[in-house]
């Protein structure tokens, strides 16, 4: 047991450091944040300088343009990141769920095809997983896609899809045998959302932004081979995808929390709406240690997890828990936030404090609980697969 | 970065919760907690023999066996000894305890004074004269089980052959019958100079810390599996209760709870073995953390089982007090939360 850096890791984040310093100003952390959310082309911009540098698909195998280092690069360039408070790349849907499942499950010709624009932030990805009628239950899902030659026909609607209204590509999951038991039946299809008959549709979110939508599909014909596995391979596509999106995606959960209490420890340390600090007030100060303590476990928890998965080469139980513990933690952080800022709280616009950014934050955090699963299935998959207690359904 | 425990370790690990298992069931360890001694001699010399009491063990192999030793509640002065009283030991005392002849607690502190080993450096009552020791010490860890005391007095620090001088323990009622306290009446009571200086109590007080952390993530964790097995059997209303979400969601966040104190244990116990920068901020999130946290932990078996967890007769309640214990020992979490906001945040003003 060693938490320090080895050698390759010092170095791997010194010139990490120093590099994210000339890229975004030495000072950019300690500026009030604003909503905090760059344009479109700002961020495609952003992605492509990340990528150029290196640091995108860090642990991704290089022959498709990753860095082929080992997952302990990730964790240090999530820590460097969160402590600089960078920006994200574009393409989180992208990196997090449909590269790493490209990279399990697709032919040489879709690695080849896929894997190199999207980590560029020139191809941005969405999920099409969840229907009106099936969220947590995604067996359940009726679009449908019937072969007709040599393409896919798909009609049906998906809903919930974060990005879809930027995204180039989707990650679609979709009935091809309706009289197979329910999880055979489907198949995980690639779908080029510039297609005829694809129609993205923004949803605003309780914060007003429209970032999640409807997508309808009406006879969209998708190539044959733009698919995933075989057809009726569908449901465990999906499960190599969510297993990297409650797996790996740990350490970008322990960045963005980390983001989140180094902003409250700022927003504290300075006099508050009747001209106070909130980091004299022993309350105060009790809650942001909590806060402190529950993102080392996060992060400490996640280490463990990856220590597990290098020597095992399977994920240990301690993984499951980390994004049912970060999302509760982040929606108790940014409530707290909003309680440090009186009426002004409530203030959204420019002129508001930070412009908004605890009154965006604490609204969005109430998303954490429900997407990528609920807190609710999280538990009954850590009851059930993790403790063994028997299935109640 | 490695954030696991050697393969040493980690079969110095079974091998404790092998013996453990055997040696120590549970009612063996409520036989032992009913009894008029709390502990059995017998254990102690084969810990010894196990080699549990090796001087060449480093914090991280008294980690490994603090988690175990919390799961399995056993009855003697293992933790004291080696928690307490580690780097204060002379030579002669630690020869004697690494063959199971003795054992060994600490005496900090006192009534209206020094109430944790943080303050216990200054302001002791307890005056030295020649070879003997007067004054008095409460609240004692183990002082009914141990053979030796190291005290705490006002000019240094002294052992006490307790085992001689019967006399001066005042056993305590306590809630947890495997880890009681007592009072030391010192009355010219002949004690022994110690070659280590006062100063050497912060890095006792980091250890003992640390080690609480894993030995309550031990306890947490076997609140656990007694809250799965019986959750997994139990029926009503015609159902395994275990398939309830009511029942299932309170298991599943004592999971939670159990990892995140063993994640935040370990690297304490790092951070303190290595004289890691944040040894400090580790080991106070550790403290505040697996304290609390087996507290729930045992809380959540209890409301579990319903009637039977809230019984003297069920096993439950011991665990529930042993992290009573932990979590009251060296301060509640809210000292070391304090701790961890004056490095986050400055001294308030």
């Amino acid at each position: 047991m060693d938490f320090r850096d080895t050698p390759e890791e010092a170095s791997f984040r010194a010139e990490l450091r120093s590099w994210l310093e000339g890229a975004l100003g030495k000072d950019w952390a300690d500026q009030a944040p604003t909503v905090g959310r760059w344009n479109e082309a700002e961020s495609r911009t952003w992605s492509k300088k990340l990528y150029d540098a290196g640091y995108v698909g860090i642990t991704w195998p290089k022959e498709y343009g990753g860095g082929g280092h080992p997952h302990e690069f990730q964790g240090i360039f999530l820590e460097e990141s969160a402590r600089m408070s960078a920006p994200d790349h574009i393409g989180g849907i992208g990196l997090g769920m449909a590269g790493p499942t490209i990279i399990a499950w697709g032919t040489d010709e879709q690695k080849q095809r896929y894997l190199q624009p999207l980590l560029e932030g020139t191809e941005v990805w969405c999920q099409g997983f969840s229907e009106p009628g099936s969220g947590s239950d995604m067996g359940a899902a009726k679009t449908r896609a019937v072969l007709d030659g040599d393409e896919w026909v798909v009609n049906g609607q998906k809903v919930w899809s974060s990005w879809a209204h930027i995204a180039d590509w989707c990650i679609l999951v979709v009935r091809t045998d309706p009289d197979a038991e329910k999880h055979r039946g489907l198949s995980y299809l690639l779908v080029d959302m510039h297609a005829p008959g694809v129609e993205v549709r923004p949803l605003r979110q309780i914060t007003g932004d429209p970032e999640f939508n409807e997508i309808f599909f009406t006879d969209v014909r998708v190539p044959r081979d733009s698919i995933l596995g075989q057809p009726g391979d569908g449901w465990n596509v999906a499960m190599t995808t969510l297993l990297h999106e409650r797996g790996t995606l740990g350490f970008a959960l322990t960045a963005g929390l980390e983001k989140a209490v180094n902003r409250l420890v700022q927003l504290a340390k300075e006099p508050g709406p009747d001209g106070t600090r909130p980091a004299d007030d022993p309350v105060v100060r009790d809650q942001i240690a909590q806060f402190w303590i529950d993102l080392q476990g996060l992060r400490f928890t996640n280490y463990r997890a990856l220590t597990a998965l290098q020597k095992t080469g399977v994920p240990g139980p301690e993984g499951s828990m980390a994004k049912l513990h970060w999302s509760e933690t982040n929606q108790r952080l940014t409530s707290f936030a909003q309680s440090l800022l009186g009426l002004t709280s409530q203030l959204d616009a420019e002129g508001a404090w930070w412009d908004g950014f605890w009154t965006y934050m604490q609204l969005r955090s109430r998303g954490n609980t429900i997407e990528a699963g609920t807190s609710e299935i999280l538990r009954n998959i850590i009851a059930e697969r993790v403790v063994g207690l028997p299935k109640s359904r | 970065m490695d954030f696991a425990f050697s393969p040493d370790q980690e079969l110095l690990r079974a091998a404790a919760r092998d013996y453990l298992a055997d040696r120590m069931p549970n009612d063996r360890m409520v036989s032992l907690a009913e009894s008029d001694a709390g502990t059995d001699p017998a254990d102690w010399k084969t810990i010894a023999e196990m080699g549990w009491l090796d001087a060449e063990l480093g914090l991280l192999e008294h980690a490994v066996l603090a988690e175990e030793t919390g799961y399995a509640l056993l009855p003697a002065p293992w933790w004291s000894t080696v928690a307490l009283t580690w780097p204060l030991l002379d030579d002669e005392l630690r020869g004697a305890i690494a063959t199971g002849e003795r054992s060994a607690t600490l005496a900090y502190a006192e009534a209206g004074g020094p109430a944790t080993i943080a303050d216990a450096a200054t302001g002791s009552t307890v005056k030295a004269s020649g070879d003997s020791l007067t004054g008095t010490k409460v609240n004692v860890p183990d002082l009914t089980s141990v053979s030796d005391v190291v005290v705490v007095a006002a000019d240094g620090l002294y052992a006490v052959d307790v085992a001689a001088n019967p006399g001066v323990v005042v056993p305590r009622s306590t809630i947890d019958k495997t880890r009681r306290l007592g009072d030391l009446h010192l009355d010219g009571t002949p004690a022994r100079r110690l070659d280590a200086s006062l100063d050497a109590l912060a890095d006792v007080r980091l250890r003992a810390i640390a080690l609480a952390a894993c030995e309550a993530t031990g306890v947490a964790q076997r609140a656990l599996d007694i809250a799965a097995a019986y959750t997994k059997e139990r029926q009503q209303f015609g159902r395994i209760i275990g398939t309830y979400q009511g029942v299932s969601h309170r298991v599943a966040n004592t999971f939670v709870a159990t990892q995140l104190s063993r994640s935040i244990a370990y690297w304490a116990a790092w951070a303190v073995s290595a004289g890691d920068a944040q040894a400090d901020l580790a080991a106070a999130s550790a403290k505040a953390t697996a304290g609390e946290n087996s507290v729930f932990a045992c809380e959540q078996s209890i409301q579990c089982h319903g009637g039977i967890g809230f019984t003297y007769e069920h096993v439950l309640h011991r665990f529930y007090k042993r992290a009573q214990w932990i979590n009251a020992f060296e301060g509640a979490a809210r000292t070391h939360r304090a701790a961890i906001a004056d490095e986050l945040l400055g001294p308030a003003a």
